[in-house]
């Protein structure tokens, strides 16, 4: 018998059905995982398309894809600094800020676009850098420091713009050619998806081997193979249906890849580890020796480089700076799809996965809206209420959690 | 010969002194445990030997050689397992998580399949009872908790372990379950410190009793030959007291 299966009061599932009950189990804990989520799009999605035949139409969430790619970037710097139980209000101004550095250095100055590119990220860091440094000499919550940010980063975009205030980029660049018009071919898109799918096997058919290996119990071959297939039918299908009218774009494949780098680092290396145990227990990761003060610098910094980068994307996708980058909902977007998507308020739980599924319902919703003809007073009454809604599904979920014992 | 001595050992704070002269022998496969009133300075003691606090006199000798010991860290290495009274688990990692924090193996691509074999031998050689590695701390009881706590100090392949109050806030069943895990330790050959309130737990498992009262060293007892008024007398510097009439009137 495994290792790991041997105490008696183990009870024994195996298989898809024993997988299905660990589920519901977890989701009568409230250990909900994406159910929130995934049940919340099919009603948003449902609605939409009874209002509007539109919106599930290709064209439609083709877009829908591209429009999620910037703040969804954001939105997973987000993630980061939630992880570790901080916030960072000022991601908006940040991509502003960082839209317009850009935008100056490329347009204004003339410099190449990567150097351009460049110097914004790294502004984008040193901002984050800045945060962390702020937040463990002097001990101010990050609520204040940031919210500090969003209001000096603001008055630099202003200022780096000047009396102008708006600045076009180059329809004929990279850039703007990246963010608008380049497309991931269809065969390409379809060797994707069956990438994707081989590899999620294959690295789960090696994980299982070991585990035989060492006595530890394992997923059996067929549920792996189960799991590979769904993947792939469901890639396949979105790859399809994305080619009716335009296909896969890559900025949205840069997003995803961002995602499942991210993802690796978070739950595959020792950094990860740390920055759950930071959110989890302060006192516990200083005692265990984690740096901790290296985790909030890494989380902020990080925070602030994907803020920069999503108001690169935005950017491009708009095809100019303006003064109105980054600002009016940016920041609540970039924030409520990260606690839709999973990751707590309160410190210690999430996945970068979360950002990925916490944009495409904010952008439904912003689309749908849209689509409908709303004003976007309408729209920031909705997404509020939204977020209002995923962070009461968070705070009952955890009272939920410590009285089921899941934490 | 005994692995850890302290001879002397001194700290003050500021015009206090918390520990004057303090005497301390563990030998290996030996509990001793170390009783006395709030303010002893049991407390400072455990800070001492952990490298939280660096004393300002006396002497360690570990292991036959006379070390210092300025950082947590330099305590590890040396072999002295701290176990604190609030554990210092996260409980929104599991088992195997919370064992490794700090001390993964892999750094950049973490072997989860080595960590989980070495969780269960740890688990294994406590004997301990938890059903699976793979539960958040959460969803463990106290003594389970205060299981992964002592299991994660073995980590190291101490020499000494310190145990602050590992009973302190446990029920009967879970007290019976970390005092079997002591006796465990010793077994294996570990010198124990063990910090308590509890004059039963120290009469069940210790093989001596140091009294600290006030900072100061008020006689090491053989936990067989010495009674349970006789320590509390130690620990109250009083002869005269509630248990000690009581026991009086007993024998009367």
């Amino acid at each position: 018998m495994a290792t790991d299966r041997q105490d008696e009061r183990l009870q024994s599932r195996e298989g898809l059905r024993g997988a299905l009950t660990d589920v519901l189990d977890r989701a009568r804990g409230g250990d909900l995982g994406v159910i929130p989520v995934v049940v919340g799009l099919i009603v948003i999605w449902s609605v939409f398309q009874i209002l509007n035949p539109i919106f599930l139409s290709s064209a439609n969430l083709v877009n829908l894809t591209l429009e999620s790619a910037a703040v969804g970037v954001i939105a997973l710097g987000i993630v980061c600094v939630l992880l570790v139980g901080q916030i960072d209000l000022s991601v908006g101004s940040v991509s502003g800020l960082s839209g317009a550095v850009l935008a100056v250095l490329f347009v204004g100055q003339g410099l190449p676009v990567w150097l351009a590119i460049a110097a914004s990220v790294l502004m984008g860091a040193v901002i984050g850098w800045i945060y962390g440094q702020l937040f463990n000499r002097f001990g101010v919550p990050s609520f204040v420091i940031t919210l500090a940010g969003l209001l000096a980063f603001l008055g630099l975009q202003l200022y780096v713009l000047g009396t102008k205030g708006s600045i076009n980029l180059p329809f004929d660049s990279g850039l703007v050619n990246f963010a608008q018009l380049d497309f991931v071919p269809a065969w390409l898109s379809y060797t994707f998806a069956v990438i994707a799918a081989v590899w999620l096997f294959a690295s789960g058919y090696l994980h299982a081997q070991a585990r035989r290996k060492a006595g530890l119990s394992a997923r059996s071959v067929s549920a792996l193979a189960v799991r590979s297939v769904a993947l792939l039918v469901v890639l396949a299908f979105v790859v399809w249906y994305l080619g009716q009218t335009r296909g896969v774009g890559w900025m949205f494949v840069f997003f995803v890849a961002l995602v499942l780098i991210m993802h690796y680092l978070l739950s595959r290396t020792k950094w990860g580890r740390a920055v759950y145990a930071v959110g989890g227990n302060v006192e516990a990761a200083r005692r265990a020796g984690i740096n901790v003060r290296a985790v909030y610098t890494s989380v902020f910094v990080l925070c602030s480089t994907f803020a920069a980068v999503g108001g690169i994307l935005a950017a491009a996708r708009l095809a100019a700076a303006n003064q109105s980058s980054g600002a009016g909902d940016v920041n609540l977007n970039a924030i409520a799809a990260a606690v839709i998507g999973g990751t707590s308020l309160f410190g210690g739980r999430g996945t970068a996965f979360g950002a990925l599924l916490g944009i495409i319902v904010i952008q439904s919703i912003s689309s749908g809206l849209t689509l409908l003809n709303l004003d976007s007073s309408i729209r920031f009454v909705v997404t509020g209420a939204v977020l209002l809604l995923a962070v009461i599904v968070d705070s009952v979920s955890r009272r939920s959690r410590t009285s089921h014992g899941r934490a | 010969m005994s692995v850890l001595s302290l001879r002397g050992i001194g700290k003050t704070f500021g015009a206090v002194a918390a520990l004057t002269d303090i005497d301390l022998d563990v030998d290996a496969g030996q509990v001793v445990a170390v009783v006395g009133d709030n303010g002893a300075g049991k407390s400072t003691l455990v800070k001492i030997l952990s490298g939280v606090h660096p004393p300002d006199g006396g002497t360690i000798t570990f292991e036959g050689r006379e070390v210092e010991i300025p950082t947590p860290a330099a305590a590890h290495k040396l072999g002295i397992a701290t176990v604190f009274q609030d554990l210092a688990l996260c409980e929104n990692l599991n088992v195997i998580q919370n064992l490794f924090l700090g001390q993964e193996i892999r750094p950049l691509r973490l072997n989860d399949v080595a960590m989980e074999t070495r969780s269960w031998e740890l688990l294994r050689q406590l004997s301990a009872k938890i059903p699976s590695v793979r539960v958040p701390v959460a969803a463990l009881s106290g003594g389970q908790r205060q299981t992964v706590a002592i299991a994660r100090s073995l980590l190291g392949d101490p020499k000494i372990i310190i145990l602050d109050e590992p009973t302190a806030a446990l029920g009967v069943a879970q007290t019976a379950e970390v005092l079997n895990l002591v006796e465990r330790l010793r077994e294996n050959g570990l010198g124990v410190i063990m910090i308590s309130h509890n004059m039963a737990d120290v009469k069940a498992v210790a093989d001596t009793v140091a009294v600290l009262r006030l900072g100061r060293n008020n006689g090491v007892f053989d936990v067989d030959s010495v009674s349970t008024e006789d320590i509390v007398a130690a620990i109250t510097g009083a002869t005269d007291n509630v248990v000690s009439r009581r026991a009086r009137r007993g024998q009367s």
